[in-house]
């Protein structure tokens, strides 16, 4: 049984956001509403700095669908988390319980007042007949139903975002760090560009 | 044969008893209110697309995804 889940691994993200573009592009999301998004820790110190790619994380115990007065969220037997925005009320408690902050509000009107709810569908559309106008118009593509993965992963130029079953990833993942190794081993000169002729290679810059 | 397989099975059984996944999809007293989704693999491959499921088998879609998501692994897609 396939579970829905994204990994992103800070070693090979650089910040492109590449993914936020593709995510905005693909589901045409609405102005001032930021499905995914890249977040930078030590920006700017040498071999310190991460960034990793954030969105709804669908998680197994969703503290967004605990929360909900209205009970809009639900779980696909995938184990993507989807909401109804027929039912949405917009009002903001699953954007205070979620870990990730993850749920946004789109700012609709000259009051600036909030709208209902929107975040990642993990490519999977919502509770409107699949792959129809509606479905677009209310939650983005609908890339499941077509045989396809979430567009954020599968356009990322690095291969950090990995999306789709999670035991596949996992397996994925494992055999990667299994190849390239760990820690101090995955930055620097040599693993970027090999051990090369230390003649041609650049100086080394001391502050 | 049936004294070594029986201690065999039984222990087999013990050791898989834990690996079972439940189903996680929302129950209790909160449940979903909203209206019902259909399932990805209740539709049919797109015409123009390279899919190659058959439509309400849900085993076939994922084998469809699970291949899919091999091509996001730099090592197998150029076979480094």
């Amino acid at each position: 049984m396939a579970r829905m889940k994204f990994l992103c691994d800070t070693e090979r993200c650089i910040e492109c956001n590449g993914c936020v573009t593709a995510c905005k592009q693909e589901n045409e999301v609405p102005w001032g509403v930021n499905r995914r998004r890249v977040v930078t820790m030590n920006d700017g110190v040498a071999g310190a700095e991460k960034s990793i790619s954030v969105a709804c994380m669908h998680c197994s115990d969703a503290p967004c669908m605990a929360v909900c007065p209205v009970d809009c969220f639900y779980h696909t037997p995938d184990g993507v988390v989807l909401h109804d925005k027929d039912l949405c009320i917009g009002c903001g408690y699953c954007f205070y319980a979620c870990p990730f902050g993850a749920p946004q509000f789109p700012q609709s009107g000259v009051f600036g007042m909030r709208g209902k709810m929107d975040k990642c569908t993990f490519c999977a559309g919502g509770p409107e007949a699949d792959r129809s106008e509606a479905e677009f118009a209310k939650y983005g593509r609908n890339r499941l139903a077509e045989g396809k993965l979430p567009v954020c992963a599968e356009m990322c130029s690095t291969k950090a975002l990995l999306g789709g079953d999670g035991d596949v990833i996992a397996d994925m993942f494992r055999e990667r760090v299994v190849h390239r190794g760990k820690g101090a081993e995955v930055w620097g000169w040599a693993t970027a560009y090999g051990p090369g002729n230390s003649a041609t290679r650049a100086p080394a810059t001391t502050k | 044969m049936t004294r070594f397989l029986l201690p065999l099975l039984i222990a087999a059984s013990l050791a898989l008893a834990a690996c079972a996944q439940r189903e996680q999809i929302a129950d209790g007293p909160r449940s979903y209110q909203g209206k019902p989704d259909t399932h990805p693999w209740d539709n049919a491959p797109l015409s123009y697309g390279q899919g190659k499921w058959t439509k309400g088998d849900r085993a076939s879609w994922e084998d469809e995804i699970k291949t899919r998501q091999w091509t996001q692994h730099e090592y197998k897609r150029i076979g480094g």
